[in-house]
């Protein structure tokens, strides 16, 4: 990709973009995104669970109309999961077929070939023609001696298939990678990346999030609900309610026809706020304690 | 522009912050991508490329805030509103009582200023509370150039006078009065928190205000030093302030969440063990009682059960309060817990921790309830002890580990230190956790080395970050 055929013309297109998806960013989702397709670095987001993490993945590759790759992370992952495996079966099936054919080394040639490559979630996207956003999910679940998989492809965009050689991008991918901060990342992949901490959004835009995402709530009710919600997440709770949760339940509440929350309502549709029982408790008495 | 990005990034390390060269060098590149006048996004720019951490943002940001206030001005950067500053500086420091954004409000009375200020915040206008700070910083702070106090000193003084609380009472006064009857509680609550947050706002802004005088009069360097502050994890229990309090329980949380996910994967996929015979054996028929395949069998370390013996008295009560809290956080990576609390009298605590999930309200109550004056209240190790010999010493089994906090101050009382041998003769282990560091051990009445010759090791603990090396230690 040469240097002027950026995705983003500035911080106030990459804005425009999320929004014409539905997702609103705020400053510095906006910049980081930017600066990621300037500088051409992946981004780690990081921040409680559902912040929409991975909602802004699937945004920016909706509103660049670029193809999402997703890898989901998960502990026990290895490299035939993450980059590329060869299609064995059908090697055993190649060398069958040319048993008494031709001579070994021309065989050999053509099962490392690749017709008999399976291509995995990051080799997919690096080889890929047209413009995609690779997301690499909840990278913090798997172990540290996995991470360094990724940091061929994430410092440069390539990866090495000892059989083929070195398989390079075409064009360079923009990549996202989520962590819910169940472990210290190492240092070599955070150094890879730029990094963007992705928190509850403040009243404005928790108000403003509902309002687009929630279609057919009144402005009054999506700012009673805002403001719940914020203060429900200043108790100090085992998990206070996400983003996602906070949609729900005005989707919820919409469906039972309610538009302004009294006391009683927000009482009883708690559990889908909050999803430990001694949270609901302590929010039912904090709620009514005034 | 480098000079100065390098010279910020020598502060940014300077407070704490692993920066390393590459990080540096992606700063440089993207600031060149971003507008130099827009602020925020040059902020955020030198944030996503330097800052890999959450926990180190607040440092960050205090950081880029004193370092950019003044030198940035030179090359443009500083597009706040008042990059007059200098200027308003120089004025003050003639001792003229003028604040330049003000416009006019120097010759408001205290009253006519109150009411501005209630206004502004019922009407939630920014423009008018960053001006009205100024002015209150101006007016109430008394800052002399020169003066060697802290910012916190200043903010006390202006804060005094606003009487923010009394304001906000004002505030739910007149949401009752137009909501024309009585609010119900939640309404209450949600304009109560509404306020609040606005209140947060000006206190952040007349703090800002502060820090921004401050840099002009002491300059950047100074300030700069007297800004750094440690990291959540490396705050001293000892002589944290409350603030900072606030912020270790918070920290507190996902910092064992880490650990305990870090140990359960250790004890997973510990080295490989002995050869397993009946398994590869039993193996071995798919191949036709060839044993091609080898079973070993994966050890699986014992959890081991833990007694927290913990001095509560007043120096180190909130370091005993973090311990516990953190015990209990990764209570599932061991068998048992069971905690013990002393002054000079013992008392067992763990029904606190079992009556309830919440870690915190348990931590209260043993602070509240727990029965633990025999005399007179003043740290007594050597009778805690025995009385905690007597009447649980049966129950400690060589399965258990026991660990003993305290700073070993004993206000010059026997020390019973028999009892910590005996206990290690029981034990699985003893461990004595000190709060204090380590240069005052044995200076004074503290006697931690009397009891220390019979523990299995004795750590100095601090902060987070060696409370949480101690117990990845033990697990």
């Amino acid at each position: 990709m040469s240097a002027n055929e950026h995705r983003f013309e500035s911080v106030a297109t990459v804005r425009e973009g999320l929004r014409s998806v539905d997702y609103l960013a705020d400053d510095g989702i906006a910049g980081v995104v930017y600066l990621a397709d300037r500088l051409q670095k992946p981004v780690l987001v990081e921040g409680p669970a559902g912040t929409g993490k991975t909602e802004l993945a699937k945004s920016v590759a909706l509103a660049t109309g670029a193809r999402l790759i997703r890898l989901q992370c998960y502990e026990g992952l290895d490299e035939s999961k993450a980059l590329y495996e060869w299609n064995y079966k059908k090697q055993l099936l190649r060398i069958q077929a040319e048993r008494n054919a031709a001579g070994w080394s021309e065989i050999e040639d053509d099962i490392f070939s690749e017709e008999f490559l399976l291509t995995r979630p990051l080799l997919e996207a690096i080889r890929a023609d047209e413009p995609v956003v690779l997301l690499v999910d909840e990278v913090d679940r798997v172990e540290v001696e996995t991470e360094a998989l990724l940091l061929e492809v994430l410092s440069d965009y390539q990866v090495s298939v000892p059989e083929l050689g070195t398989v390079s991008a075409t064009q360079i991918p923009l990549v996202f990678l989520t962590s819910n901060n169940t472990r210290e990342l190492s240092e070599a992949l955070k150094r890879r990346c730029l990094y963007l901490h992705v928190d509850y959004p403040d009243l404005e835009r928790e108000k403003e999030i509902v309002l687009t995402k929630v279609p057919g709530v009144s402005e009054n009710l999506a700012d009673q609900i805002a403001r719940i919600v914020r203060s429900i997440r200043q108790i100090e709770l085992k998990k206070a309610p996400s983003v996602s949760e906070t949609l729900d339940w005005a989707r919820t509440l919409l469906l039972l026809g309610i538009d302004s929350i009294d006391a009683e309502q927000a009482k009883d549709t708690l559990h889908i706020l909050l999803k430990y029982r001694t949270d609901i408790v302590k929010a039912e008495k904090e709620l009514s304690a005034g | 522009m480098l000079d100065l990005l390098a010279g910020f990034i020598q502060e940014l390390r300077a407070a704490g912050l692993p920066v390393s060269l590459t990080e540096n060098l992606d700063a440089m590149e993207a600031v060149g991508h971003i507008p130099i006048e827009d602020r925020e996004a040059f902020k955020y720019a030198l944030g996503a490329t330097l800052v890999k951490n959450h926990a180190h943002w607040k440092t960050f940001e205090t950081v880029f805030e004193v370092y950019f206030a003044l030198r940035g001005a030179e090359f443009g950067i500083d597009a706040d509103d008042d990059a007059s500053g200098n200027g308003q500086v120089g004025e003050r420091q003639e001792g003229m009582p003028q604040a330049g954004g003000g416009g006019g409000m120097e010759a408001l009375t205290p009253e006519q200023l109150a009411e501005m200020l209630y206004r502004a915040l019922a009407n939630a206008d920014e423009a008018m509370m960053r001006a009205l700070a100024r002015q209150a910083v101006t007016r109430f702070a008394g800052m002399e150039p020169g003066r060697p106090v802290g910012g916190t000193y200043y903010l006390y003084r202006t804060l005094r006078n606003l009487d923010l609380e009394g304001v906000l009472e004002r505030l739910m006064q007149s949401a009752r009065d137009d909501a024309s009857g009585e609010l119900t509680s939640l309404e209450e609550r949600l304009e109560r928190d509404e306020f609040e947050s606005r209140i947060a706002d000006l206190r952040q802004e007349i703090e800002a205000e502060i820090r921004r005088r401050l840099v002009a009069d002491r300059g950047v360097d100074a300030m700069a030093r007297t800004l750094r502050k440690p990291l959540p994890e490396d705050v001293d229990f000892m002589h944290a302030t409350r603030e900072e309090m606030g912020a270790l329980r918070r920290a507190i949380q996902p910092l064992a969440r880490k650990l305990a996910v870090r140990l359960a994967r250790k004890r997973r996929h510990g080295r490989k063990g002995p050869l397993d015979f009946r398994s590869t054996v039993r193996h071995s028929l798919s191949y036709g009682g060839v044993p091609a395949e080898p079973k070993f069998r994966y050890p699986r370390p014992a959890k081991p059960e833990i007694i927290v013996v913990a001095d509560i008295s007043g120096s180190v009560a909130a370091f005993a309060r973090f311990t516990l809290h953190f015990v209990y956080a990764i209570s599932s990576q061991f068998s048992k817990v069971r905690a013990f609390v002393f002054i000079d009298g013992i008392d067992e605590v763990t029904r606190f921790f079992e009556a309830t999930e919440d870690i915190n309200e348990a931590v209260h109550r043993v602070n509240t309830e727990a029965d633990v004056i025999w005399v007179d209240g003043h740290s007594d190790y050597g009778h805690a002890f025995t009385e905690f010999w007597n009447r649980w010493g049966h129950e400690v089994t060589p399965k258990t580990s026991v660990i003993l906090l305290g700073d070993a101050r004993n206000n010059y009382h026997a020390s019973q230190a028999w009892v910590v041998g005996e206990l290690r003769r029981r034990a699985r282990h003893v461990f004595w956790l000190n709060p204090e560091p380590r240069s005052y051990w044995d200076t004074g009445d503290s006697i931690v080395s009397e009891y220390g010759i019979h523990c299995d090791g004795v750590f100095e603990c601090r902060n987070l970050r060696q409370l949480e090396r101690f117990v990845e230690h033990i697990a």
